[in-house]
């Protein structure tokens, strides 16, 4: 184990007193809470850490935050492991490791390095010019793609790890903690106004942490920024969140937001949750997002120790690490050369500054007469043309610009570096703002896009918004919190801008790709995805113009980066490559999440046992205790049969069937939708929906109900009870309820607004236990006394209101079963007490309780139909034989027109028959489908489709229902069931197959 | 099923074609004999034929009128870049396992034409029968997987039951646990389904008309569609007038907007379809799989990214974004199926506009205007379609009267009632 060769003996934000272990790649260093894994792997000289993604080249930290692109890394191990990220955004924690990852066997001796040796033959979408002979090995040669492709690697365990999410509203959301995002939070929150201000990093201050000496109001600027991040934090209305990415910005400033809580401790403490995934509401947003550096488009400039200047200012001032011993600096701009005195404060040696400026155009610059009475060697007016070093950087090669800058002129000076810090000039970070769909505009001076008209209550202040200058951001920091503030409803006054001494800085000069005469090197756009200037170019050669062709056709900005450092110099090379302006080449669309957010920050605690929640009865726990088993239906678990001892399903289905029919049986019917319609019109809303009459119906009474879609189709049925002339309760298939919900709803809001009827979801609200067979009434008589049953006082579709088993109930004489049968519906409170209450009344009638299973098998018997099991959505009421429901008469219905359609009226529609299966001890599958004429090999003409099977106990024999066409004009034929596993036959029948004449309702 | 007549090859004896010959001249000379892979065309005074729409589909037609039909006078008018529409926005899916037959004749045409595309278009679709699986998550699934499964079999087309060992076996990484909210109970796969690169498509259709002559007109919005009597003229553009007597109309997500343009209406509402990826991953999964009741579906790319989807927004738009619900959902079913995804992070989220008809099948149809086709209304699973789709409306185009796969999906079955409803039979929306 090393000291840290790299790490400066002062400076930097880390703590000197803790040292701490880390490994990567298996190899053991130290570095200091306070460190990112990157600040901390060069504060040890390891700057090679990765290799491209398709040439296998090695790459090193390149950035210092959230653009970086190269430094992907695999994070720790099993169920916690993670892939692809960013060394400069991990926070270094005692014990942690990492690994390199997409390289085999190792980093240093990557084996698919050999790619960069035969890059010739891929350039920018080679795949879609080969790999198609012989054609039959497309998916050989895939294969291999795939298994080359791909980053890092997926845990392979479930996440040990939770999520939370939490949801606010606010008056003012301040994005980003930089200079101009404190001054807007300042000001707003000064106002009294609910502020809330997020900051991507740990620490807040953004590029004046470590600008270098910068005076805010007389003092230092990190004091300034500790002093207005504490007034902050004190304030009660303002929420201050460090270490949280704003990812999302959605419609009518909806935006959200990622909070790391525990990530950079290592350890998950467990009362904690790993991540927060905000939802806020912001009346106005602030956006400070500040910019990201351009990288310098030049020969080999991927080498290891070729870095951002910004980055290499930023890992001296903040972390007291030397990104390298000999400095060479290159750029187009001032600001670089805060990278220079940065070094020179820290004793660094400055092999010289590479400025493609002439000097005339720079000399003015308050920057860069600092450098030169320091004595640091500058060449304007030069390129670098070629880099020496291939796992570091060790120095590079420079020429003299002729004169339009395109070409490279004079004699070669040879530089000596291990790191060269680069400039480009300055992109605004606008990828928030652009996904609120503001729009851009070209600023052609500072070369860079800068948000143009907003389309949501937005504005942008600082560098993102293209002010670059602390007294700027500052300034409009202030106004734009300010505004914001007054916006959103508050009031208050401005308060003064901080005082900080001018810079005067010279304008870049935009040289989007760097002459070279060196020949071979690949000048590198998009480093994450190995997209160079020439694949650039070549897509515009063959004609890939759109800036979206381009970016889909070389892949350049489409990385985990997402193009940060790349998009503007791409954009750039490829206006120069189709001779166009920049701004008429366009951007590409900016998309949520700005950053990578993990899947189970999205999902939340909607995960497991929380993933849906399941519904079930009152009576659940009575189920539970005897045995049921239990089926999903919908969101529901329902009591699906009752096996006793070693019973089969098949044995238990028959027991409870023929118990249903011959003493009593029951059913927790409680998961039927139902809804309460109330209103004036209420009847009239009924007969609309409905396709048969309602007006006339008695308070008191019940009717059964069929719902269509506009199409004709049968959308759902059930039972609808009037309890006083502007009152019903209307019931529903189990599944289908919250659709019909919609349904009514819709219906009222948008066709009938002139109907007064309201609707009100009552599921939960009422438990519902339905008796039924011949000793049903007997036993219901045990336990009420103040409800008349018999049947002139309660017929079949009666309704009376009392009490059973001491319990307020609503008695519904209705059947599904064909039986005599009675729903009993109480308060769901009571559901269990009424259950229990008719088990123990109904044992000396030998109650038998029966399932969904034997339900299905009762109506069966019937020929009742199951809304979703015997219609799919292309089923009339006629198909069903259900004629006798529609009202014709009636002058509107929902459907109706649609019923008088000729493919409506066809006689060969799919038609609901009975299916007698020739063996009766055989239970056709259903699903099944039927044929009239059997073929030795599909494909075959199908008539239809098996829509309900089972045995019947109560027949002696197996029974089925069917969808078949013309099926009522084949009464009497047989027809073939082929199936994968061999042949059924059956014969058409009518659809009823138990008591057809309907004599057992009463009992 | 017939044979299909794949028409002539395109790029046959072009000094254009891509082969092995050419990767190794070009790689030697910098690859400066790369020529472009369609011309940027403006726009002549007239042609025989004017598709609008630079999407899969339009181009497919174009290149099927061309290649099938000897019909090379063509403009394809794209108001923005080709495939920037759904072609380039979509998951990818591609299977033809539906249940009516009406849509299984439609999808299985399409299936046998992306079987050997690359070849007939000289350009790698990266056409990949990876298979795809569709859970069943209930005892009712079951069923209705049952009544697919037997008709797609008896429909000729391939398809088969796995329960969940087999499930497992095939996506490892898939939870089977029978104490799942709602358990994997069993799939139906069908193995020549899978996957294929949306962009490649685009353009592999837009190089092969080009050969033919057609003219791929970028950044050419239509504003009006001119008529005389009931007979179309051509089209006002942005660019110009340009005269024609068809006019085949193939704008997903905007087929209303220039239906409206002829006086027409559309049984058409416009929605929301919204679709992620992930940060590349070693591969995890080589099938694309599919589940209702725990409702996406997820595949993963050649490149490494996870690729899902769900279903569309409820509410009807034409800005390509959606909203943030949706993607929860999806992401939750994600972790409920796959829990291993949970660290894995979400990249780049994205809506495109889908056209969806009452019945949730598409429309390929003359209209009551002489000359003026619409080819529309795709909903979410549009893009398995495009070669099938190209070709059937291509031949209705060039023939002026439906074949027998297109014919289901004429506007007519609107007023005869004769749907084609895959809403209820589908289950999954895709």
């Amino acid at each position: 184990m090393s000291h840290q060769p790299y790490r400066l003996a002062s400076g930097g934000h880390i703590d000197r007193d803790h040292e701490i272990e880390f490994t990567f790649n298996g190899r053991l260093y130290r570095g200091h809470p306070g460190d990112t894994l990157a600040s901390a792997l060069l504060a040890n000289g390891v700057h090679f850490v990765g290799r491209g993604f398709k040439y296998h080249r090695p790459r090193g930290i390149f950035a210092a935050g959230a653009e970086e692109p190269n430094a992907l890394i695999q994070l720790g191990h099993g169920p916690r492991t993670e892939p692809n990220l960013r060394a400069t955004q991990v926070a270094l924690y005692d014990g942690l490791t990492a690994t390199s990852q997409n390289v085999w066997p190792s980093l240093r001796f990557d084996l698919a390095s050999v790619n960069q040796w035969v890059s010739r033959f891929l350039p920018a979408g080679f795949y879609y010019k080969t790999f198609m002979w012989p054609a039959s090995q497309w998916m050989r040669y895939e294969h291999v793609i795939r298994k080359a492709a791909g980053l890092g690697k997926a845990p392979t365990d479930r996440d040990p790890d939770r999520y939370e999410k939490m949801h606010d509203h606010v008056d003012v959301l301040i994005v980003g903690g930089g200079p101009a995002g404190l001054a807007a939070a300042l000001a707003a929150a000064a106002t009294g106004a609910r502020v809330m201000v997020t900051e991507a990093k740990a620490g807040f201050g953004g590029h004046i942490c470590f600008d270098g000496a910068q005076q805010i109001d007389g003092q230092p600027a990190a004091e300034w920024v500790t002093a207005a991040v504490a007034k902050l934090q004190a304030m009660p209305e303002v929420t201050v969140l460090p270490r949280t990415t704003v990812t999302g910005y959605y419609d009518h400033n909806y935006i959200t937001a990622l909070e790391r809580v525990t990530d950079h401790l290592g350890n998950t403490p467990t009362h904690l949750v790993r991540q927060r995934f905000w939802k806020i509401r912001a009346k106005q947003v602030v956006l400070a997002t500040g910019a990201i550096e351009r990288p310098l488009v030049f020969a080999d400039n991927d080498r290891p120790g070729i870095m951002l200047a910004s980055a290499v200012r930023e890992y001296v001032n903040s972390y007291g690490v030397l990104p390298g011993r000999e400095t060479v600096i290159f750029t187009n701009n001032d600001d670089a050369y805060r990278t220079a005195l940065a070094l020179d404060d820290a004793h660094a040696r400055i092999t010289a500054i590479v400025d493609l400026r002439a000097e005339a155009d720079a000399v003015a610059g308050d920057l860069v007469a600092a450098a030169r009475d320091r004595g640091i060697k500058t060449y304007f007016n030069h390129a670098i043309i070629a880099v020496s070093g291939h796992r570091r950087v060790t120095g590079c090669s420079i020429m003299e610009l002729a004169e339009d800058g395109t070409t490279v002129t004079g004699p070669v000076t040879s530089l000596v570096a291990d790191c060269i810090a680069m400039s480009g000039g300055w992109s605004p970070s606008v990828h928030l703002f652009s996904q609120s769909r503001g729009t851009l505009s070209w600023d052609d001076e500072q070369a860079c896009f800068i948000p143009d008209v907003a389309h949501e209550a937005t504005v942008s202040v600082g560098a993102s918004a293209g002010d670059f200058s602390l007294a700027g951001a500052l300034k409009n920091g202030l106004k734009g919190g300010m505004e914001a503030a007054r916006a959103s409803g508050a009031k208050g006054r401005q308060p003064a801008a901080p005082k900080v001494d001018p810079v005067t800085e010279m304008p870049l000069r935009a040289i989007w790709q760097v002459p070279t005469n060196a020949g071979k090197g690949k000048q590198f756009v998009d480093f994450q995805n190995d997209v160079t200037a020439a694949d650039i170019r070549l897509a515009a050669q063959e004609g890939y113009l759109s800036v979206e062709h381009t970016k889909r056709y070389t892949t350049t900005g489409m990385g985990t980066d997402q193009g940060r450092t790349s998009n503007v110099n791409a954009l750039a090379i490829l206006a120069n490559a189709r001779d166009a302006h920049i701004p008429d080449v366009g951007t590409t669309t900016f998309r949520p999440p700005l950053e990578p957010v993990a899947i189970g920050a999205f999902a939340g605690r909607a995960v497991g046992g929380q993933f849906e929640p399941v519904r079930s009865t009152p009576m659940d726990p009575w189920h539970h205790a005897n045995g049921a088993t239990f089926e999903h239906v919908g969101q529901w678990m329902r009591a699906w049969y009752y096996p006793r001892g070693s019973e089969t399903m098949r044995e238990a289905v028959d027991r409870e069937c023929v118990a249903a029919r011959t003493g009593v049986g029951i059913l927790d019917a409680s998961t039927l939708g139902k809804i309460d319609v109330k209103g004036p019109d209420a009847a009239e809303f009924l007969n609309r929906i409905y396709t048969n009459g309602w007006l006339k119906l008695a308070v008191g009474r019940a009717r059964y109900g069929l719902m269509l879609g506009e199409d004709g189709m049968v959308k759902d049925d059930g039972v609808t009870v009037r309890l006083a002339e502007d009152h019903f309760h209307m019931t529903t298939t189990t599944g289908g309820t919250a659709a019909v919900l919609d349904w009514l709803e819709e219906w009222s809001q948008t066709e009938w607004p002139d109907l007064q009827v309201y609707f009100t979801s009552v599921t939960e609200q009422w438990a519902v236990a339905s008796i039924c067979g011949p000793k049903a009434r007997d036993l219901l008589a045990e336990l009420s006394d103040d409800i008349d049953l018999s049947d002139a006082a309660l017929p079949f579709m009666g309704v009376s209101t009392g009490t059973v088993a001491g319990l307020p109930a609503r008695v519904f004489r209705i059947s599904f079963t064909g039986e005599l049968s009675f729903e009993i519906n109480v308060p769901s409170r009571h559901g269990l007490a009424l259950w229990t209450a008719l088990m123990a009344a109904g044992e000396k009638y030998d109650i038998t309780p029966y399932g969904t299973e034997s339900m299905h098998v009762l109506r069966a018997e019937k020929g009742f139909i199951i809304v979703g099991q015997e219609t799919d959505g292309s089923v009339t009421p006629g198909d069903l034989g259900m004629d006798w429901i529609v009202a014709s008469k009636k002058a509107d219905f929902v459907g109706k027109r649609s019923l008088a359609r000729t493919d409506s009226l066809r006689a060969d529609r799919k038609q609901l028959v009975g299916l007698l299966s020739t063996d009766p001890e055989v239970v056709l599958p259903e699903g099944a489908q039927v044929v009239a004429d059997l073929k030795p090999a599909p494909p075959m003409t199908m008539l239809g489709h098996v829509t309900s099977s089972y045995y019947s106990a109560n027949c002696g024999r197996s029974i089925a229902m069917a969808l078949i066409a013309g099926g009522r004009a084949r009464l009497g034929e047989t027809v073939h069931l082929p199936l994968s596993d061999g042949n059924l036959t059956a014969v058409v029948t009518e659809p009823q197959f138990f008591d057809p004449k309907g004599e057992r309702l009463n009992g | 099923m017939s044979a299909i007549n794949r028409g002539v090859r395109a790029l046959k004896n072009s000094a254009k074609r891509y082969s092995l010959a050419a990767l190794a001249r070009n790689a030697f000379n910098g690859h400066n004999q790369w020529t472009e892979a369609w011309r940027n065309a403006k726009p002549r005074e007239a042609y025989d034929v004017v598709i609008i729409g630079g999407g899969g589909h339009g181009l497919a037609t174009a290149y099927y009128l061309a290649s099938v039909h000897g019909i090379r006078n063509i403009a394809v008018l794209e108001k923005g870049w080709i495939g920037g529409g759904n072609t380039g926005r979509n998951t990818t899916i591609i299977r033809s396992n539906y249940l009516w037959d009406e849509s299984a004749a439609l999808y299985e045409h399409a299936l046998k034409l992306w079987e050997g595309l690359s070849q007939d278009l000289n350009f790698n679709l990266m056409f990949s029968q990876r298979g795809v699986l569709t859970l069943a998550h209930s005892e009712h699934e079951m069923k209705e997987m049952s009544r697919r499964v037997n008709a797609i079999r008896l429909n000729g087309i391939d398809s088969e039951v796995l329960n969940p060992m087999e499930i497992k076996a095939l996506v490892p990484i898939i939870d089977i646990n029978p104490g799942l909210r709602y358990p994997v109970m069993g799939g139906f796969l069908q193995k020549r389904g899978g996957t294929a690169r949306h962009d490649a498509v685009a353009w592999g259709y837009a190089r092969a008309a080009d050969d033919f002559g057609v003219d791929i007109i970028q950044n050419c919005a239509v504003t009006a569609i001119r008529r005389e009597g009931d007979q179309v003229t051509g089209v006002e553009t942005n660019q110009g007038f340009i005269k024609a007597a068809k006019i085949g109309c193939v704008a997903s997500g905007h087929s209303g907007v220039l239906a409206a343009m002829a006086g027409l209406r559309l049984p058409i509402e416009s929605r929301p379809l919204q679709a992620l990826v992930s940060e590349p991953i070693k591969p995890v999964i080589d099938t694309v799989v599919m589940s209702n009741a725990v409702h996406m579906y997820i595949s993963q790319s050649d490149k490494g990214e996870l690729v899902l989807g769900a279903g569309t927004d409820a509410y009807n738009s034409y800005a390509q974004r959606g909203s943030l619900p949706i993607i929860e959902h999806m992401l939750e079913a994600a972790v409920e199926l796959y829990p291993i995804v949970s660290r894995v992070r979400v990249l780049r989220t994205w809506g495109g506009i889908v056209d969806t008809c009452p019945d949730a099948s598409p429309i390929i149809s003359k209209t009551s205007i002489k000359g003026l086709y619409f080819n529309c209304g795709w909903g979410t699973g549009g893009f398995k379609a495009t070669p099938g789709s190209g070709h059937v409306f291509a031949d209705l185009i060039a023939r002026d009267t439906p074949n027998a796969i297109a014919a289901p999906f004429a506007l007519s079955r609107f007023e005869s009632g004769h749907l084609i409803d895959e809403h209820g039979a589908a289950g999954v929306a895709h």
